[in-house]
């Protein structure tokens, strides 16, 4: 149940995709997210279906492990859906009881449920082919320049390396604690949702008490080999800009480029 | 028979790269009222196959039957076999959460809707069988004890629930040996006094030898060894091979016989050892 949340997942493998530079595949993301909120009408969405596709053939990640990760957010997307679907004024199509449906509103239902699902896949794409501290590593990298306005990138970086690191581990003891409560006999699925809010005290208490042991256990850790953070910190693998990360960017570029422009044609 | 495993098979996270067979042809049958060791190195799916035993698990294929009842079936309530089959996981203290020892005690019984005065009685008798003073601890928060009793109040916890079988594992892990032995005499005294089958899960053979009747020696997923505890450590070449040891004093008893010593091999604690070494050295006077 709790191992289906495939957000934030890496899903190891060396293909094309997996070996870009975590840095150009960041910024190809935030092209897209920004991409997707230009498009206003479908014929795009081909386009972007075809890019994700492709990327997905390109990574070797099953497609079904992608389509996977939307499950947990299905509950978002149909609120979406179904908020458009009511709330858009235009050409009526039916009723339901009071609620009105329009063609406009059925259009724009499926247009965002549809920006959402594709914004889901492409972003879920960049961490499950990209492994969490080359992702961390790609931040701070991007964030670097700012560091002259005080921004704290590598202290940024670390925090998420150790939130994505413990998000397994977390994942991992709360089945843990889960199945030790359910063998003395609690019940976490049934109930309506007063129950279930109550039926979950056995599990977070522990769950809470034992990140922060681990927070506490970690920091001492760190501090006992001297962590230090800041400039004069080397790393083991340096980021490398090849001819081949920056290719695919000057692609995407163009690729994007166009899907936006269909926007103002 | 209380425990029935038939061709027991379990894959963790099926058909992605993270595909793991744990249990490969499982098939084990244990008896009411027998004292089980079950030992395999980390990895080799003991905890996978103890969590099959109260249907936390299901099986991939085969068949898990607990007194009758089979865990696969639609109309079989999980909550009665996880009343009959009580599982106290490894470093069961970190699912303490309640604010009094007692209420954590009491969850465990409370889930069977059994009534409050039945609830207290057994609250009372599984401290009292952990060795928790009832007056003095009753009242405080579980999260101010030493490891040692944290241990034991979540012990307490699933003991409670009145089993008929009770899985620990690993109970003794990160106890210091004093704590270690304390826990496995009560765990001992609680299978002599009440009865009841326990499966002890374990990968130290020390722990193990004194106390249990029959040993499961688990390796790569599969059972390599059932039988009983002397039977077993006869075998250790085997044992050895897959990376178990068996106890010192056995090890030495096997030693001396190989140097000719006329001693028997088969020895398993240490006051076995010192009158059997008494006893070849009268023999060998004798002669």
């Amino acid at each position: 149940m709790i191992k289906d949340i495939t957000i934030g997942q890496y899903f190891p493998g060396d293909t094309f995709i997996h070996r870009l530079d975590p840095r150009i595949k960041i910024i190809i993301i935030a092209l897209f997210i920004v991409t997707l909120f230009f498009i206003n009408n479908f014929y795009p969405y081909i386009l972007v279906l075809g890019f994700i596709l492709t990327a997905v053939h390109l990574s070797k990640v099953p497609l079904k492990f992608i389509l996977k990760g939307i499950k947990p957010l299905m509950f978002i997307i149909l609120i979406t859906f179904f908020i458009n679907i009511f709330m858009t004024k235009g050409e009526v199509l039916f009723y339901i009881g009071p609620l009105v449906v329009t063609k406009e509103g059925l259009r724009q239902a499926v247009f965002m449920a549809m920006r959402l699902v594709f914004l889901i896949t492409g972003t879920s794409l960049l961490t499950l082919t990209t492994s969490p501290i080359a992702l961390t590593d790609g931040i701070e990298k991007l964030l670097s320049p700012f560091k002259k306005v005080g921004l704290p990138a590598h202290e940024l970086a670390m925090m998420m390396t150790i939130a994505l690191r413990f998000i397994p581990t977390l994942l991992e003891e709360t089945d843990k604690i889960m199945k030790a409560q359910m063998a003395r006999g609690a019940d976490f699925e049934s109930g309506n949702i007063l129950r279930r809010a109550k039926n979950l005290v056995p599990l977070l208490v522990p769950l809470f008490v034992n990140a922060f042991r681990r927070a506490d256990e970690l920091a001492t850790a760190m501090e006992a080999r001297c962590y230090r953070g800041g400039d004069s910190r080397t790393r083991l693998n340096e980021l490398v800009l090849r001819r081949v990360d920056i290719a695919t960017l000057g692609a995407m570029i163009v690729f994007f480029g166009i899907i936006i422009s269909t926007r103002y044609i | 028979m209380i425990i029935e495993i038939k061709n027991l098979n379990f894959t963790y996270n099926p058909n992605t790269p993270f595909q793991a067979k744990a249990l490969k042809d499982i098939n084990l049958s244990i008896d009411e009222g027998e004292f089980i060791g079950l030992i395999g190195h980390t990895g080799s799916g003991k905890s996978t196959l103890v969590q099959h035993l109260n249907g936390l698990i299901r099986p991939t294929s085969g068949e898990v039957v607990i007194d009758g009842a089979n865990i696969t079936d639609k109309d079989v309530k999980l909550s009665s076999i996880r009343q009959k089959v009580g599982l106290v996981f490894q470093y069961p203290e970190y699912q303490l959460f309640e604010e009094t020892v007692y209420k954590d005690i009491a969850f465990g019984p409370s889930n069977l809707g059994i009534g409050k005065e039945e609830v207290d009685k057994r609250v009372r008798e599984a401290m009292d069988l952990v060795g928790l003073d009832f007056e003095s601890l009753k009242d405080r928060s579980p999260f101010e004890l030493s490891g040692g009793q944290k241990r034991r109040v979540a012990i307490a916890g699933v003991i409670a629930m009145k089993p008929k079988v009770l899985v620990l594992d690993e109970p003794t892990a990160g106890l210091d040996p004093h704590g270690r032995d304390e826990i496995l005499g009560e765990i001992y005294n609680l299978f002599r006094k009440e009865k009841i089958t326990i499966i002890l899960v374990s990968h130290s053979m020390e722990d193990i030898a004194k106390l249990v009747d029959r040993i499961l020696v688990m390796h790569d997923g599969r059972i390599v060894m059932d039988g009983k505890t002397r039977d077993i450590f006869k075998r250790a070449d085997e044992l050895e091979s897959i990376g178990l040891g068996i106890p010192q004093i056995t090890k030495f008893m096997r030693e001396l016989k190989s140097r000719g010593h006329d001693v028997r091999e088969d020895i398993l604690t240490v006051a076995e050892a010192k009158e059997e070494l008494l006893s070849y050295l009268r023999r060998r006077e004798d002669d």
